[in-house]
């Protein structure tokens, strides 16, 4: 598989890029940061024993870099597979009640730059005959709940549109594969306590590789999430008042 | 936070991707928390310490050269499933793949093959800090010296230690060619050891250490070199599967009967006086890595593990004195390990000399102190010293007496850390450093 991703320098990205390159997939990286994303490339490279991975810069908080960035990523590969987008914010939710402008930033980055970087990458695909979409959402978005009210809401606003992607055009050969991870140990989520069931990037990885080869639309992470989830969707809104979570 | 003999402290890690912002202003850099003691844990004054293991990116490796340039977070598990497929390994690894790179360093790890070569450090050709003033540090043999050799073994206390640079080594096949013998006494073992060290790359030895009298110090002897491409089997080693070892393991499963049996029982489990095969490079490197926490089967109190090296000046008969000391203070251990090593490296607090190292781990009880500060007495009469990314419970004042290069690390640390910003439960319990 030709796989483009934005975000392969952190956290789960890491991880699926990492496991990507050991199966032999070819990929081609996109980020914020130059220097970071050269010591990604040079990692992936190095582990695989094969040539290091193209790059170019492509910042979520900067919606004219994605088609350059894109651009660059399709000459690069040729034919690609899968663009996937692991990138994102997050802050805790006392601290975006606390700064309306955090709140502005981890809004727009999740929500409108995802799905503006989406529709530019959706443009091309389908340009090219098909291909799969994979954008991380999170299980965040699965309800209103009182830890993660603004970063989850970003979340769902994301998760829909990926949905209405999938039924929309994949008669014309766009998949949309919209991942919602549980909690996960990464960077961003250290400092917080992990709940129960939190899980790790290399396992997250597996799973999103084998969901894009099943062409599937959506993917709860690790697995165990999807029924935590199932229970959580249909807690009647008295039960989420009182709880925590 | 628990070192992993299980010693702990108040404190807690902090997790990142890019190391040079995660350590600013932190005491210690921690990894994987192999060491046995305080040495990865934080001095009671300064209770958050960075743990490295997110900054693991390979940053460069030359396929001619073996030169390999890594964040120190890279865990050494990743380089051996990444490179020995292709024909590379570590110049030296110590016995659990679960060790970083920073920690490598920071402790100068040695293994089977110490006689050959040498300590980790001797084939690091660059390190990158970050030292107690905030800045970014490159140093070498060759640049900022002195403070790369204090770096080397020097328990992550002259900087944060953000990237490594070295040289792995080619092995013919990713498979060991193992000759393992059944040993009858400690005599006979020590001159086996000393024989088979002009013969063969890598060696070790386990010690029956609960048996007195005229079976003292049998054991099994493992010798070891890298498989030919003709002996090998075509396909590389797969990595094995491992066992957790519950939390709730009943530790009084290990007792002084329980050890002696297990001892008697791992003794005669290999009932030929020789044996020589392929291994898998796991069973030969890192037989322990197969039970995942395996610490736990010491219960909540933990263990420590005593390790010594004790000079060939102190003559071939000093490991039956040590083991005719230890076996009388009824200082039962599970795991007893003895190993040849051979020049001192030249980390300024390098743990090895020419001569032998001694490792046994003892659960900790009211009386382990008393038990360490004994075998802490007879290797200072010996020449010896300890290994500090081990201990727990050697005093200052031994560790003094072992170690004359001590003024001069602390010397070079001083300069480049006069206030003791970097420090942890180690150097604070043995340098007197500040809480």
């Amino acid at each position: 598989m030709n796989i483009v991703i934005l975000g392969a320098t952190r956290g789960m990205g890491r991880a699926l890029a990492r496991a990507a390159a050991a199966r032999g997939d070819t990929l081609f990286l996109l980020g914020r940061s130059p220097d970071d994303l050269a010591r990604s490339a040079a990692d992936l490279g190095a582990r695989s024993g094969r040539p290091a991975p193209g790059l170019a810069v492509c910042d979520l908080e900067a919606p004219a870099t994605f088609g350059p960035a894109l651009d660059a990523a399709f000459a690069a590969l040729g034919k690609v597979d899968a663009v996937v987008v692991t990138a994102g914010l997050f802050a805790t939710q006392d601290a975006l009640e606390a700064d309306r402008a955090l709140a502005a930033r981890v809004l727009a980055v999740n929500y409108t730059n995802t799905v503006l970087f989406c529709e530019e990458a959706r443009v091309r695909l389908l340009a090219a005959g098909g291909g799969t979409l994979c954008a991380f959402s999170s299980v965040a978005g699965d309800r209103g709940r009182k830890p993660v009210g603004l970063y989850g809401s970003s979340k769902a606003g994301l998760s829909h549109y990926l949905e209405s992607l999938d039924h929309r055009f994949r008669a014309a050969g766009l998949v949309t594969l919209c991942v919602k991870p549980g909690f996960v140990k990464t960077g961003m989520t250290e400092g917080l306590k992990p709940p129960p069931f939190a899980g790790e990037p290399d396992a997250v990885a597996a799973e999103v590789l084998a969901a894009l080869d099943a062409r599937a639309p959506l993917l709860y992470t690790p697995g165990i999430w999807r029924l935590v989830m199932l229970v959580i969707r249909h807690l009647p809104r008295a039960v989420m008042r009182k709880v925590a979570f | 936070m628990e070192g992993w003999g299980r010693t702990s402290v108040p404190g807690e890690e902090r997790r990142g991707e890019d190391l040079a912002a995660l350590t600013r202003g932190m005491p210690l850099s921690r990894g994987l928390g192999r060491s046995y003691g305080d040495a990865s844990l934080p001095p009671p004054g300064a209770p958050v310490v960075a743990n490295t293991t997110l900054g693991d990116r390979i940053l460069a490796f030359d396929g001619q050269t073996g030169l390999l340039r890594a964040e120190a977070g890279l865990s050494l598990r990743e380089i051996v499933y990444a490179f020995l497929p292709r024909g590379w390994f570590v110049p030296v690894t110590p016995g659990t793949f679960f060790v970083t790179l920073g920690g490598m360093v920071a402790s100068d790890v040695h293994g089977k093959n110490h006689h050959v070569a040498g300590c980790f450090g001797e084939h690091v050709t660059r390190l990158v800090l970050r030292v107690a003033s905030g800045d970014i540090v490159s140093c070498s043999p060759t640049d900022n010296a002195e403070l790369f050799w204090a770096t080397v073994g020097g328990m992550g206390l002259t900087g944060h230690i953000l990237e490594v640079e070295f040289r792995m080594v080619r092995v013919p096949s990713p498979w060991i060619y193992q000759h393992k013998e059944r040993v009858p006494d400690i005599d006979t073992f020590i001159g086996r050891l000393k024989d088979a060290a002009s013969e063969w790359p890598m060696g070790m030895g386990w010690i029956d250490c609960v048996t007195r009298g005229a079976r003292m110090g049998r054991g099994h002897l493992y010798l070891g070199r890298w498989a030919t491409p003709a002996e090998a089997p075509p396909a590389a080693p797969r990595p094995r599967r491992r066992i957790t070892v519950p939390s709730l393991f009943p530790s009084f499963l290990l007792n002084p009967l329980t050890v002696a049996l297990a001892n008697t029982g791992i003794y005669w489990s290999h009932p030929w006086r020789q044996s020589t095969g392929i291994v898998h490079p796991e069973d030969f490197f890192y037989p322990l890595d197969k039970l995942r926490l395996w610490n736990r089967m010491y219960g909540r109190r933990g263990f420590t593990q005593y390790q010594c090296v004790l000079p060939a000046s102190a003559g071939r008969d000093v490991a039956r004195r040590f083991l005719d000391l230890l076996t009388r203070r009824g200082g039962a251990s599970f795991l007893c390990v003895i190993k040849d090593t051979g020049p001192q490296g030249r980390g300024m607090l390098s743990f090895p000399m020419p001569g032998m190292s001694i490792a046994l781990d003892i659960k900790m009880t009211a009386d382990t102190q008393r038990l360490v500060d004994t075998l802490n007495a007879f290797v200072i009469a010996e020449g010896g010293r300890i290994y500090l990314t081990k201990d727990a419970l050697t005093r200052p004042e031994h560790f003094r007496a072992m170690e004359p290069r001590l003024d001069a690390f602390l010397a070079v640390r001083r300069a480049w850390d006069p206030g003791l910003s970097l420090r942890s439960a180690l150097s604070v319990r043995m340098f007197g450093d500040p809480p």
